[in-house]
């Protein structure tokens, strides 16, 4: 795959799901405490969403952040808009602005754990390479 | 590696008047959580709020900066 076919991938990809996370790992095996947190908001919230996990080929991540402008993962998008990354996600799960724009009804469910970075010089993300 | 007091004193200069809060959350020099309140905030979404900071260190996050965690405030918000 070129580059150029990655991005149009990435780029149909936002059009085509109405809610699309990119995160680490997928959301039963999230591969970083970030993706965890994005991806519990939307489960908590009970939402249909597509996720893509970036880590199979350097290149997504490359180009996902070219197209967007943001330069971490996870990153949320719902229709077609980038919403945020896994702070303004939390924020607004926790502030309910969330299940406003997904057009849900929030449950009383408390909010995803916090990640834990592991202590120490060598974090978790390290190891994933 | 980067401290997080280079990080506190590189987004208060980029943002004259802000004042940061940095934590190194691991002690390991690339995971970072910054709360930044600043007036430049002000009228901004919150994506192009995070994106001011992420601009002051640009291939850095990512890079040498595996991860930071921002929370950003408008002073007197109550936020």
């Amino acid at each position: 795959m070129t580059n150029e076919e990655i991005r149009a991938f990435l780029e149909n990809a936002i059009q085509e799901n109405k809610v699309m996370l990119f995160m680490k790992g997928t959301p039963n095996q999230p591969a970083c405490g970030f993706s965890a947190r994005a991806s519990g908001c939307l489960n908590a919230l009970g939402v249909q969403y597509a996720a893509l996990d970036i880590l199979p080929d350097q290149r997504i991540r490359e180009e996902l952040s070219g197209l967007s402008g943001w330069p971490t993962i996870p990153q949320l998008f719902v229709d077609g808009e980038l919403v945020g990354g896994s702070d303004i996600v939390l924020e607004m799960f926790e502030s309910g602005e969330l299940a406003q724009l997904l057009g849900v009804e929030q449950a009383e469910a408390p909010a995803p754990e916090e990640p834990q970075p592991q202590k120490g010089p060598i974090g978790l993300e390290n190891r994933l390479g | 590696m980067p401290t997080a007091n280079d990080l506190k004193e590189r987004i208060e200069r980029a943002l004259p008047g802000s004042r940061a809060a940095v934590e190194d959350l691991t002690g390991g020099g690339d995971h970072f959580r910054a709360e930044v309140v600043s007036d430049r905030f002000a009228g901004l979404s919150r994506i192009q709020q995070h994106k001011l900071i992420y601009d002051v260190f640009g291939d850095e996050v990512g890079g040498p900066i595996h991860a930071l965690s921002i929370k950003t405030s408008i002073p007197g918000d109550g936020r």
